[in-house]
């Protein structure tokens, strides 16, 4: 038997006996954070292939949502810090070792081109949108012209984002669960999917959203695929990591992850979306709402129980 | 030069007196510490193992810490000391997150705290304060590059481990056993 105990005393606010400096904003942000680069990749994606006819949903209109969760989720992570008031210090380095630097410049570039894409379909959707000052009206033209360009960038741009909510876990080599390199492709599908959910319940058109169910099955079998193989790692790995997976195999965390992130967040959705694509009446919305939904535990559960594992010494 | 500490957990008794003089000398907000002792038992009785060790920052020659920090506000200072620039720290934590030890906190003020080996007391040519008070002589202190400096010359004779090597982080902490 093994027994450690403070003799000293120490009882550091958010530090002991768990950490748990990382509250309700770091999910919400990675959450809306994948959401954003969902939907960016999927209306980029589509642009560059030409068929904003077939898919206007995704092309236009749900990415009014992508500035607003990118603003939401910045709002989020600026209640994070501690030392609020700093935050500009930010923007005056980029260190490519810390995910969190680069992570902020990819937001400070892909937030303002989010935006100009959403300003050149504004006409669209409102058509009575006057821009007021003629520059607005050249700027506008302009953007329309270099759509495809945009498009490219907003596409890159968009994997960094996703692919980036993960690094910034996995990074920590302190924390064993966050510290695999599936960490990374897990966080990004789980974000495509999330955004292929939410063009699915804006769309109006059949074609459009059976296309979209049919991406989004494919992104929910790649996902299941990672989770069993993030689980299969840890078992594999050292006692650090076999204690993490064990938090989610008898552990406090079991119920909640298999229950809402697999099962209801992934499974159920899953054979909702199968069943409506053979015919069956299902509401699009149960499945949209229940795989953002299963995104956002997902990310809840990943942020809470990491900070619980730790090496031992 | 390379600055480590060497505690020896053979004569360490656990007074808490490095913890009281750290608070002390770096006024240290009450309800927080950035060393502490702990006591580990092994084994079954009456088969018993004790040992006491004073931890705090292990001033790691591969810092997660400073890896992490978005803002370069951790930084090692000469010697691999490593410390933050409180108005360089925007406070998001990052740096706790990567820590092996826990041995960061978040000040009430916003910015993040730690140990500093006493840096503007080691800069005097003093002894960093927990070592200086050390009332049985456990802890060493100096600069490892110079063979005759005392925690070169602890590390000689004795054998040592470091906490948690296998986080890669290369602690400079070390505990004579």
């Amino acid at each position: 038997m093994k027994e450690e105990i403070f003799v000293s005393g120490r009882n550091i606010p958010n530090i002991d006996p768990f950490l748990h400096i990382w509250h309700w904003q770091i999910p919400l942000y990675l959450f809306l954070g994948g959401l954003a680069a969902g939907i960016m990749f999927f209306a980029s994606l589509y642009t560059i292939l030409g068929k904003e006819k077939e898919m206007p949903t995704t092309v236009k209109w749900a990415v009014f949502l992508v500035p607003a969760a990118l603003v939401l989720g910045l709002f989020a992570l600026f209640l994070d810090l501690k030392h609020q008031w700093y935050f500009w210090r930010l923007y005056l380095t980029v260190r490519f070792e810390s995910p969190m630097s680069w992570g902020a410049w990819v937001l400070m570039l892909i937030t303002p081109l989010s935006m100009m894409w959403v300003s050149s379909y504004i006409k669209e959707l409102y058509p009575k949108w006057d821009w007021k000052f003629e520059i607005l009206n050249k700027f506008e033209k302009l953007i329309i012209e270099y759509r495809k360009s945009l498009a490219w960038a907003l596409l890159i741009l968009s994997v960094i984002l996703g692919i980036y909510t993960g690094i910034l876990l996995s990074a920590f080599n302190a924390r064993p669960l966050w510290n695999t390199a599936i960490l990374g492709p897990l966080f990004l599908v789980s974000g495509l999917s999330t955004g292929a959910a939410a063009i699915m319940w804006m769309s109006k058109s059949h074609i459009e959203r059976s296309f979209m169910s049919k991406v989004d099955l494919i992104l929910i079998g790649i996902e299941l695929f990672f989770i069993i193989h993030l689980f299969m790692g840890f078992m594999a790995s050292t006692a650090v990591q076999i204690n993490a997976a064990e938090l989610f195999m008898g552990g406090q965390f079991t119920v909640s992850f298999w229950v809402f992130v697999v099962i209801l967040g992934l499974v159920f959705p899953a054979i909702l979306e199968i069943l409506e694509l053979r015919g069956y009446k299902i509401p699009v919305a149960i499945p949209a709402l229940l795989i953002l939904f299963g995104g956002l535990m997902f990310r809840f559960i990943m942020v809470e129980a990491g900070q619980i594992t730790r090496y031992l010494y | 030069m390379r600055y480590a500490m060497a505690i020896d957990t053979k004569k360490c008794v656990g007074c808490s007196d490095c913890v009281v003089a750290c608070q002390t000398e770096n006024n240290v907000p009450h309800g927080y510490c950035r060393d502490w002792v702990v006591e580990v038992m092994d084994g079954t009785y009456p088969n018993l193992e004790l040992e006491i060790r004073s931890e705090r920052c292990n001033h790691c020659d591969n810092s997660p810490c400073v890896r992490c920090c978005p803002t370069g506000a951790s930084h090692y200072e000469a010697g691999g000391i490593v410390t933050v620039t409180a108005n360089e720290c925007i406070g998001c934590g990052a740096c706790i997150e990567s820590c092996p030890y826990d041995a960061r906190y978040s000040h009430p003020d916003g910015y993040v705290d730690k140990c500093t080996f006493c840096l503007h007391r080691v800069e005097k040519g003093e002894k960093p304060a927990c070592v200086s008070v050390c009332p049985t002589n456990c802890m060493y202190f100096g600069d490892l590059e110079d063979p005759d400096s005392d925690v070169s010359q602890a590390l000689q004779n004795r054998k040592y481990k470091t906490l948690a090597p296998e986080a890669g982080t290369k602690p400079q902490i070390y505990y004579l056993i």
